[in-house]
């Protein structure tokens, strides 16, 4: 498959990743077959790591504390970042981990039941690693748009049924 | 005192034009609930944000005045920037318009250039507005015929063929709405002559040209001779998801754009102020949205296209616009009645063909400015409602 064509089969799938092969390959113009392989191989290449769905979890009654940490950290030698970075993102309760340019060197996303489980995380696992040098955390408050969709968009369609 | 019939008090000019094919549709689509509609003829995006919050701006900075008539000198300079990629070369202070849509520009050329005994040539099937705007402008119109077997291009025998001595003004509309046809550059060039052979000035209705997939869009203005016999009529609407803004323009011969000018003036003054201010933001920093939406209906397009060929209904490939006009005439159904029972059977509002010229009988107009899902699920219906028809 064409790079341009990839690109935009990744596109769509980074948007809707429940279209159809069939879909799929009528957007971007090819065949059916051409697509699963693609498909197939972007997997088995890591390029494709995962089908996700992006949930309003404010709306279903389940608890859930979310908090942005930002850590400073003293490079390894040889290894530099990355030792420390797998040593945090191995928990489960971290969703994601960032190396940062300015003041601060990595931004951790942490998940947890309350506010509390947070902030044993962060006494008792983060700041305790060696060579992490501080922490700051952020209890994120509201989620307006994530993954490029906004929550609660009150832009429905507006047009006329039927116009000239 | 008695009192005359209600038609009495009108303009038997006014009186005489019918009602709207598409209003009828649309009265009947809107009773219904759960309509998949298919039968919108303007962009499913919401104005991008960067020219919505360019306007909230100008708002705050106080732009709520009348514009010079002419439109935002800056607007005028972005517009024939803009323009100059469609090899269009105008002087903003003197051979462009800015007005109240796309529409006011085919209104006011019009009304610029035809009076009665004038005859307006108008290839259909196309845009329902030119017909009534040339009959208020007291012209008599000729329908010029476009022919599925050219997949809808204008062809100069044709135009030919409806040539007399009255013709004045031809206006064309492509890309078109609604079968999607394109000009080449070969193709305007064989119209091109028989405009100049016959003295006939053109308005170019080119509103969807941003849209056009796989080629770059053509006007028969950048033709040689052709610059100082055409308006070129166009909008921010259907490039830049606009269209309630209102913000259309017109480019063309000082002489002709005076005089529009002239009429503008005097029936609207200016375009929205704040509308011009989000079109100039549209206009000088929206290319990479535009270019988004673009690719987006191209792909809603291959779909759509694809599900009338596998259901059986032959659906050429529209080159411009956002509209698929597969062919019916295999049901044995006329339009108006294959779109009315496919509403009221399958709740998919789509519009007859017939409403936008005679032979555009035997099809019917789709859009396909609608999402992957909602495009998908009517395909679905039409094609279980075209499998009963069999």
């Amino acid at each position: 498959m064409k790079d341009v064509k990839e690109l935009e089969l990744l596109r769509l799938l980074a948007m809707d990743s429940r279209l159809s092969t069939q879909t799929l390959a009528t957007l971007v113009g090819t065949s059916q077959e051409e697509v699963e392989q693609a498909v197939r191989e972007l997997e088995q290449k890591h390029v494709i790591l995962r089908y996700s769905t992006v949930i309003d979890w404010e709306k279903v009654a389940t608890p859930r504390v979310t908090a942005v940490i930002e850590v400073k950290v003293i490079p390894q030698r040889e290894v530099g970042f990355d030792a420390i970075a797998e040593r945090i993102y191995r928990f489960p309760e971290v969703r994601s981990v960032f190396l940062m340019s300015g003041g601060n060197d990595l931004q951790v996303t942490v998940e947890g039941s309350d506010l509390q489980a947070i902030s044993r995380f962060v006494s008792e696992k983060l700041a305790t690693i060696e060579n992490v040098h501080s922490t700051t955390t952020h209890f994120m408050l509201k989620k307006y748009k994530e993954a490029g969709v906004i929550f609660d968009d009150h832009e429905d369609d507006r047009r006329l049924v039927v116009a000239p | 005192m008695t009192i005359g019939a209600r038609s009495h008090r009108l303009s038997p000019v006014v009186d005489a034009i019918p009602p709207s094919g598409i209003r009828r549709f649309f009265d009947l689509a809107n009773q219904m609930e759960n309509v998949i509609s298919l039968g919108v003829g303007e962009p499913d995006f919401v104005t991008p944000w960067h020219i919505r919050e360019a306007s909230l701006y100008a708002l705050e900075r106080g732009f709520t005045t009348y514009t010079s008539n002419r439109g935002l000198p800056e607007l005028c300079e972005a517009i024939t920037a803009y323009l100059e990629d469609f090899e269009l070369h105008y002087d903003p202070a003197e051979e462009v318009l800015v007005t109240v849509g796309g529409s006011e520009a085919i209104d006011l050329a019009l009304r610029a250039l035809v009076c009665p005994g004038d005859e307006v040539l108008i290839p259909g099937p196309t845009y329902v507005s030119y017909r009534p705007c040339a009959l208020l402008a007291g012209a008599t119109v000729v329908d010029v015929p476009t022919y599925p077997e050219d997949n809808f291009r204008l062809t100069a025998e044709a135009l030919e063929a409806c040539v007399t001595s009255a013709s004045k003004v031809l206006v064309l509309c492509y890309p078109n709405n609604p079968t999607g046809a394109i000009m080449t550059s070969d193709d305007l060039a064989a119209i091109a002559e028989v405009a100049i052979a016959h003295d006939l000035f053109v308005i170019s209705d080119e509103i969807y040209a941003e849209l056009t997939y796989g080629s770059q869009h053509a006007s028969i203005a950048a033709l040689p001779g052709m610059k100082e016999r055409t308006i070129v009529v166009s909008g921010l609407s259907k490039a830049f998801a606009m269209t309630g803004w209102r913000i259309g323009y017109a480019a063309g011969p000082e002489d002709v754009i005076s005089a529009m000018l002239k009429v503008h003036q005097y029936t609207s003054l200016c375009a929205p102020s704040m509308g011009q201010m989000a079109a100039l933001e549209a206009l000088t920093h929206g290319k990479e949205e535009k270019d988004r939406m673009v690719a987006s209906y191209d792909r809603r397009r291959r779909l759509i296209v694809d599900g009338f060929n596998q259901m059986g209904l032959t659906c050429h490939s529209p080159q411009g616009a956002f509209y698929a006009f597969p062919d019916i005439r295999n049901t044995g159904m006329s339009s108006q009645d294959f779109c009315e029972a496919l509403l009221r059977e399958t709740q998919v509002a789509v519009v007859p063909g017939d409403v936008f010229g005679a032979t555009g009988e035997g099809f019917i107009r789709c859009s396909y400015a609608t999402s992957v899902q909602q495009i998908e699920a009517a395909l679905e219906r039409i094609a279980k409602f075209v499998d009963r028809l069999w």
